[in-house]
């Protein structure tokens, strides 16, 4: 299998990435880390005239941080964020993901960005983004807008990225409480495989202990990673056992799984509650142990 | 469609080559330069076969056009050995053989390189972290036992030789 014909441009600044992409329209591609676009390039899914290939954009690869809001470019690696400490620090749910993504070999090349624009409803990278309430930083030649994870993320493979867009960046923002922990659960049939079903959720307590802040999302279970509303009624209150199992129980509720060749919609709702219930308690305990 | 020049150094020799741009850089190897060591599998980035090590990173050069590899460093199974005939197999290589961790020997290239890269960085693994580090090699015939026990060994090897090669 060999992609069909393309031609190719690797440019050097941002500006220039997207001229290619104003000029050549929906005839081109940009390529990130390639690890979901060039099998679907060698199994001809996808034959896009022009690749406009990102990887030699250094204003892409950066990672910053800023008042405690983590900025990652598009292109920052999937394997940086399980080495770089800035991540880990700033926001340890994408540390605690990043091993999950993938393969060594696909982590080396795959990008943060790559991923969220892919958006694959099993990834753990767009699930994480929603529970951490992530920015993106969308560029056109045109204009620049921001975009929130909860509006980003549209149907399968789907999202509200432009033909003549990049996505350039994204924004951790920082905790907004003092006490911050979070929680991370998936169920995979081999280490590496996308998630039958994901979870995983943020929460944020008081000095007295009392939830302010309460992510939960459901990932692989839909065409979009789902944000449950249930983790909402956590706020105000102190995040005791019984009542995450009951939130991961309600968060389950919500979603509509699809049935495929790997699970049965019930096991996947079955396993989604449990796994809720997991991220959020691990969450807890992190934050209890937080000064 | 326009073909670009590109330089590229594999396994220390620097080379050249005119590419198109949908050339893959496994193909690059294997057909223009003869490095057919680097076996291509299911030439979606499924099985691993065709792991090379770029720039220090494990990858596969199924999913990698050669155009994008201009300026990089490339080290492929080829290169483990050290230069010339009477150099010794590298410590993975032996220890392979030694424990019998390849039957078809398909996918051994890219298990090689998968591990020359991961312990480069993590050279006292588990076993469990080596099952990890070899999760995106596929292997039809070991059932991976021997595979795991050659790479712990060749950990050991390594740090007794104190060399990261």
């Amino acid at each position: 299998m060999r992609p069909a014909p393309f031609e190719y441009f690797a440019p050097r600044a941002v500006e220039e990435a997207l001229d290619l992409l104003a000029r050549h329209g929906t005839e081109a591609k940009p390529l990130a880390g390639g690890q979901s676009l060039v099998p679907m390039m060698n199994m001809r899914l996808a034959r896009p005239g022009v690749v406009v290939d990102l990887n030699r954009v250094a204003a892409l690869a950066a990672v910053r941080v800023e008042a405690g809001s983590l900025r990652l470019g598009a292109l920052v690696r999937q394997r940086a964020l399980e080495r770089d400490g800035r991540v880990g620090a700033a926001a340890p749910l994408l540390a605690e993901a990043a091993p999950l993504i993938g393969h060594l070999q696909t982590r080396a090349r795959g990008t943060v960005g790559g991923s969220l624009v892919h958006a694959d409803p099993a990834a753990e990278l767009p699930a994480c983004m929603l529970a951490l309430d992530a920015v993106f930083r969308l560029r056109s030649a045109r204009e620049a807008r921001t975009c929130r994870a909860a509006d980003f993320f549209r149907g399968l493979l789907a999202t509200a990225l432009r033909p003549d867009e990049l996505l350039v960046e994204i924004e951790v923002p920082a905790p907004t409480t003092a006490r911050v922990g979070h929680g991370f659960a998936e169920v995979a049939r081999r280490h590496g495989d996308f998630a039958l079903v994901g979870a995983c959720a943020v929460l944020g307590l008081d000095a007295a202990g009392i939830c302010r802040h309460a992510r939960l999302v459901l990932f692989g279970a839909g065409d979009v990673p789902h944000l449950a509303r249930a983790a909402a009624a956590l706020v105000g209150e102190r995040p005791v056992p019984a009542r995450l199992t009951e939130a991961g129980r309600a968060a389950a509720a919500e979603i509509d799984p699809r049935a495929d060749l790997h699970a049965t919609a019930d096991y996947r709702r079955h396993v989604a509650a449990g796994l809720g219930a997991q991220a959020l308690s691990r969450a807890a305990v992190r934050a209890e142990a937080a000064r | 469609m326009t073909a670009h020049a590109i330089r590229l150094t594999v396994n220390g020799t620097e080379r050249g080559a005119r590419v198109m741009p949908r050339l893959l850089l496994a193909d690059l190897l294997r057909e223009e330069f003869g490095l057919t060591g680097t076996h291509l599998g299911c030439e979606h980035g499924a099985c691993g076969a065709c792991t090379v090590i770029v720039d220090g990173e494990p990858v596969r050069s199924c999913l990698l056009f050669a155009v994008q590899a201009d300026g990089c460093r490339v080290e492929t199974v080829e290169g483990l050995a050290g230069p010339g005939p009477d150099a010794g197999l590298h410590p993975l290589q032996e220890c392979f053989r030694a424990r019998h961790a390849l039957q078809c020997g398909f996918c051994t290239p890219g298990m090689l390189m998968t591990l020359a890269a991961y312990l480069r960085e993590h050279p006292s693994p588990t076993e469990a972290d080596v099952r990890e580090a070899l999760s995106g090699n596929l292997c039809r015939c070991t059932g991976y036992q021997n595979i795991v026990v050659a790479a712990l060994d060749a950990a050991a090897a390594l740090r007794a030789a104190g060399v990261a090669r």
